[in-house]
């Protein structure tokens, strides 16, 4: 098997073994999903709570996927010396990202086509949908939240990183408008949140698949947070501790 | 058990395959290395052993590419580790303290991938005979022994047939079975021409596996010679005894320097068979206890502490 192969099946390999990682990337996602689409008590903004859902829950899951799950095992990678040894071989530091690269848009495929055929399960009808409006969304928020994912991996140690990214999973949860609308958080706190990279992913994809216009802020929020983080990720990730 | 068969037509014993000129490694406020020069031949093991913290890690680390240098350079087969890296790697094996398996790897896996990284110059299943893990292929590396972690972590330093080999305390937590099977192979590699060089703060290991020996001692080179040349000057008997022994009167009888340490005497001469006779005649005459008496070549052990009381008396 050729280097890029073998690497990549590595790498697919230690996420189907972190089983629980599972309850991250399906678990939550669909238990937030069918829970909040029967019974309705979301203020979502005259939409179904299933079509005010989705798109928000998508967001969601490309960030469990892109971030905390790449970035809590890279960050483990890093502490348990996996990195620093694979860089005495011929693998190289191009095909190790590209291989971690192809195997997050792997999962995450499947972990949006599960979601999506959740969602119609519950209820859910894209209406007008802009296909092409919502890959790119998603390929965007998946570069973003990489970046970030990275950045703590890079730096922080295994431990410490593996409560940051969790934490911050949850604070972007919220403030994401994933679930409870921007517009219904307190002042100070809603004109932070418009500005986080889940806010505008969310955003984004809500309008992909209502027909809606796409909103120009949310594309540069999104692609801003994607240069800055995947540049600290590139500048200060350590390969070893 | 099968033995590997590593060919290396391109390294000619007795070619320096690894060269350090006047490394230093900072860090935040020590000099971990402290302009260190050595080589390493191929076909040989070289040694670089030395106390818990004495620089080796680091000095390896430098050599095998994974850490940056201060100052100084090292060419390993005649290429730069940072700038070669890639064409580096691809000739060299290296085994890391820190095994850098991931937990839920398995080891038939683990050992594919790094022979697929090489492109399969060995295969698996050979490599895993060789370490005596046939039976663990599907065993993950959390459940491995300290023992097995070290074997696996050697086999995936030969999935590269390599042509130097770095080994950082390879068998350090290893049983005795484990640490014969382990220096046999190292024997083996050196034997078909790589240039393996293992650090270890195990003196015996050195003593039983090495050709030259390179002793470090906070960061400095307190020696850096063949393992004969290091025992040539320093051919000695030690024996044990429980009497009280006029050491003034000994060395007058025996006509050469006598010392004594905590559990031992020891006598610097060649140790003939005349001079062994001589000696237990004078215990023998005084009615002295004599026990453990050994003679010819010293244990590395007590020329290290000599090394190191010499390079401490001419620091103050």
């Amino acid at each position: 098997m050729n280097i890029f192969r073998s690497q990549l099946r590595q790498e697919l390999t230690v996420m189907a073994r972190n089983g629980e990682q599972l309850l991250l990337l399906v678990g939550i996602p669909v238990l937030l999903m069918v829970f909040f689409s029967q019974i309705d008590i979301l203020p979502t903004q005259g939409l179904t709570a299933v079509a005010f859902l989705v798109p928000g829950i998508l967001a969601l899951a490309v960030m469990s996927t892109a971030m905390v799950s790449l970035g809590i095992t890279t960050g483990f990678e890093r502490s348990y010396g996996v990195l620093k040894r694979l860089g005495t071989t011929p693998l190289g530091t191009k095909r190790l990202v590209l291989a971690k690269v192809v195997a997050t848009c792997i999962v995450e495929s499947a972990q949006l086509a599960l979601l999506v055929v959740v969602g119609i399960a519950s209820g859910w009808r894209p209406v007008d949908t802009n296909w092409l409006a919502a890959v790119a969304a998603v390929v965007l928020g998946t570069t973003c939240f990489a970046g970030i994912g990275l950045t703590l991996a890079g730096r922080l140690r295994a431990e410490v990183n593996l409560a940051a990214q969790n934490g911050l999973y949850l604070v972007l949860l919220l403030l994401g408008g994933i679930i409870v609308p921007n517009d219904e958080l307190p002042k100070g706190v809603k004109s932070l949140a418009e500005w986080l990279p889940s806010s505008a992913l969310s955003e984004l994809l809500r309008s992909a698949f209502n027909g809606y216009e796409l909103i120009a802020k949310s594309i540069v929020v999104l692609l801003v947070w994607s240069v800055a983080t995947c540049a600290t990720a590139t500048i200060y990730f350590r390969w070893s501790d | 058990m099968r033995t590997l068969k590593v060919m290396n037509a391109s390294t000619e014993p007795n070619t320096v395959a690894l060269s350090v000129r006047n490394l230093v490694v900072d860090y935040a406020e020590i000099h971990a290395v402290a302009d260190i020069s050595f080589d390493a031949e191929a076909g040989s093991v070289t040694a670089v052993i030395g106390p818990n913290g004495a620089g080796k890690t680091t000095a390896m680390e430098v050599c095998s590419g994974v850490r940056r240098a201060t100052s100084g350079t090292v060419s390993v087969l005649g290429l730069d580790p940072q700038n070669n890296r890639l064409e580096m790697n691809s000739r060299i094996g290296v085994m890391l303290q820190d095994g850098g398996v991931y937990p839920s790897g398995r080891v038939g896996e683990v050992l594919e991938h790094y022979c697929n990284l090489f492109g399969n110059r060995e295969r698996a299943d050979d490599l895993l005979e060789a370490v005596d893990l046939g039976s663990k292929r599907k065993a993950t590396w959390r459940k491995l022994s300290g023992g097995e972690k070290q074997r696996l972590s050697l086999a995936l330093a030969l999935a590269a047939r390599p042509e130097v080999a770095f080994l950082d305390e390879p068998t350090s937590g290893v049983d005795i079975v484990g640490r014969d099977l382990i220096r046999g192979i190292v024997r083996n590699l050196a034997d078909s021409g790589c240039a393996v060089i293992l650090a270890t703060h195990e003196l015996d290991e050195a003593q039983r596996v090495a050709d030259h020996v390179v002793m470090f001692q906070r960061g400095r080179l307190i020696a850096n010679s063949s393992l004969k040349d290091l025992y040539g000057d320093n051919q000695a008997v030690t024996l044990r005894t429980s009497s009280k022994i006029d050491l003034a009167a000994l060395a007058m009888h025996m006509n050469c320097r006598v010392d004594q340490n905590q559990t031992e005497l020891r006598l610097y001469a060649n140790s003939d068979a005349n001079f062994i006779s001589r000696l237990s005649n004078w215990f023998a005459e005084n009615k002295f206890v004599l026990d453990d008496l050994r003679s010819g070549t010293p244990r590395l052990e007590d020329i290290y502490r000599e090394l190191i009381d010499v390079s401490e008396q001419s620091k103050s």
